[in-house]
């Protein structure tokens, strides 16, 4: 197929309500949540590493959920409601995920961190783990290049222990 | 990526209009493997039709006492509905080996019985390969072929289908609603794949025209007796070499039904019935199960890398029925 030939599709005119606020952004059809957050709303605390959904930096929260956004279409999440690193505290102070991850000193150059911490709070959100080796499994979609997995464990237990006791006093 | 245009599909009979009158557009829902496609630029659609947004995200019961799932529901959701957890543990477990989280939480249950092969071959646009254009030849039967096929492999391809929910669905006899141009039909999952023969390009059964909307489970479920064991190279987050699909009734120490499908060992989810048919009315012991895998790996065939994997699938599936059987027993 001739690409300089063919007609380029016209900009679509989305809405993301991204960290609270309502944000509108003219996108193309082939432009990734990814792009749309970095390039355009100037959000480059989410990182792209692999691009292919194989390391996990690009994890944010759309409607709760943790995903790949390397992996989606912006143009497919119109009126979507996403959460990046940068909107994952409260406003008040950092969220506890960011705290243990200091306490912990769970990382090295930072790279994957806020897609592992926008995962944590996803997989806290999911309320699925309930030991170490959960987390291990429940984790293992974010690579982390210098290998600081052990001190990550234990900041997202120490997340979770601290949120059983206020729950089951 | 290539230029494409995009359309958000609003019923199912719109989006069945929208690629009946395109042949170059393509569906897209999770897009956990077509946007990596099309990254790869393996997958060049000139249009892509949104179906997200199809009312097809429930999970029912159906009026035979099974279970309906919606195509667009997504694998995490699947994998960890009640109904599903208590039912159809196997496909619980089986889903929840393949991925990650956040894969499991976009791809949806159609997408992933059209998932492609990740067949390195496939995926590298400077190496011929059949399945990706026709009639250049297959990279994988002269080069490394260590993931692929040991059973129905063909002299055009020897790629493998690489998802887990399908073994577990091909084990359960689920079948796969679809609704194209010409309305509405069934596919039974044993004729949803294809092996592939002198055509390796068409992976599945479905029409160009046609939408997967459900995919209906069976009412039983085998949750008494069954076992999913993968085997991979790392312990999460990594295709299978070999997977196992185990499910069997038991009437005391012996069997009297036995489901088992194999992953990552051929062209779509393998079963055998006469091998299967073997432990019927049988004691549920190492030596009859050794007896089934020899059975089902009587015509493998391995290639320079992959030949371990004959092996590596006889003791799994000793292993899986052993597990499957075992269940219960044990305190």
């Amino acid at each position: 197929m001739n690409h300089e030939t063919q007609r380029l599709p016209q900009r679509t005119r989305i809405t993301l309500r991204v960290n609270g606020s309502d944000k509108q952004i003219d996108v193309e059809p082939w432009t990734t949540l990814l792009d749309a957050l970095r390039l355009y709303l100037d959000l480059t605390g989410t990182k792209k590493g692999c691009d292919h959904g194989q390391c996990g930096s690009c994890t944010v929260l759309v409607d709760g959920k943790r995903i790949n956004s390397c992996m989606t279409l912006a143009i497919m999440k119109d009126g979507a409601e996403v959460t990046t690193i940068e909107g994952i505290s409260n406003g008040s102070g950092l969220h506890p995920i960011q705290q243990a991850f200091i306490e912990h000193d769970a990382f090295q150059c930072g790279y994957c961190t806020p897609g592992q911490i926008c995962s944590a709070v996803g997989l806290i959100n999911e309320g699925r783990a309930r030991t170490a080796d959960d987390i291990r499994e429940l984790m293992s979609g974010n690579i982390c290049r210098c290998g600081a997995y052990p001190n990550i464990v234990a900041a997202i237990q120490q997340v979770m222990h601290a949120q059983e006791r206020n729950t089951n006093p | 990526m290539n230029i494409f245009s995009y359309v958000r599909a609003g019923d199912v009979a719109g989006a069945v209009r929208e690629i009946s009158g395109n042949s170059a557009a393509h569906f897209i829902a999770g897009g956990t493997n077509l946007i990596d496609l099309m990254k790869e630029d393996v997958t060049r659609p000139a249009r892509l039709i949104d179906i997200a947004r199809l009312p097809l995200t429930r999970i029912e019961e159906t009026r035979d006492g099974g279970l309906r799932l919606g195509a667009l529901v997504t694998n995490a959701e699947t994998a960890y509905h009640p109904q599903i957890e208590k039912r159809y543990p196997l496909l619980s477990r089986a889903i929840l080996s393949g991925a990650s989280p956040q894969l499991r939480n976009m791809a949806t249950n159609g997408g992933n019985l059209l998932q492609r092969t990740r067949c390195y071959y496939f995926y590298d646009g400077a190496t011929p390969c059949n399945k990706r254009q026709p009639g250049t030849g297959c990279s994988a039967i002269e080069g490394f072929n260590r993931i692929h096929a040991v059973l129905g492999a063909s002299d055009q391809c020897i790629a493998v289908h690489p998802s887990d929910m399908c073994v577990a669905l091909a084990a359960l006899e689920a079948v796969v609603h679809v609704t194209g141009k010409n309305g509405s039909r069934t596919i039974l999952f044993a004729d949803f794949h294809r092996l592939p023969g002198g055509t390796p390009e068409i992976d599945c059964n479905l029409g160009r025209d046609e939408i997967i909307t459900s995919i209906d489970l069976p009412s039983k479920g085998f949750a008494e007796h069954y076992a999913y064991l993968k085997l991979r190279d790392r312990k999460s987050y990594a295709f299978a070499l070999v997977s196992v699909a185990a499910a069997l009734e038991m009437s005391g120490p012996i069997i009297t039904e036995t489901r088992l499908a194999l992953g990552g060992v051929a062209h779509k989810p393998w079963r055998d019935a006469q091998a299967e048919a073997l432990l019927n009315g049988k004691a549920a012991s190492t030596d009859n199960f050794q007896i089934v895998a020899e059975a089902i790996m009587r015509d493998a065939k391995g290639f320079t890398h992959n030949t371990f994997k004959i092996e590596l699938a006889k003791r799994a599936i000793v292993r899986a029925l052993k597990h499957a059987a075992q269940m219960g027993t044990r305190q």
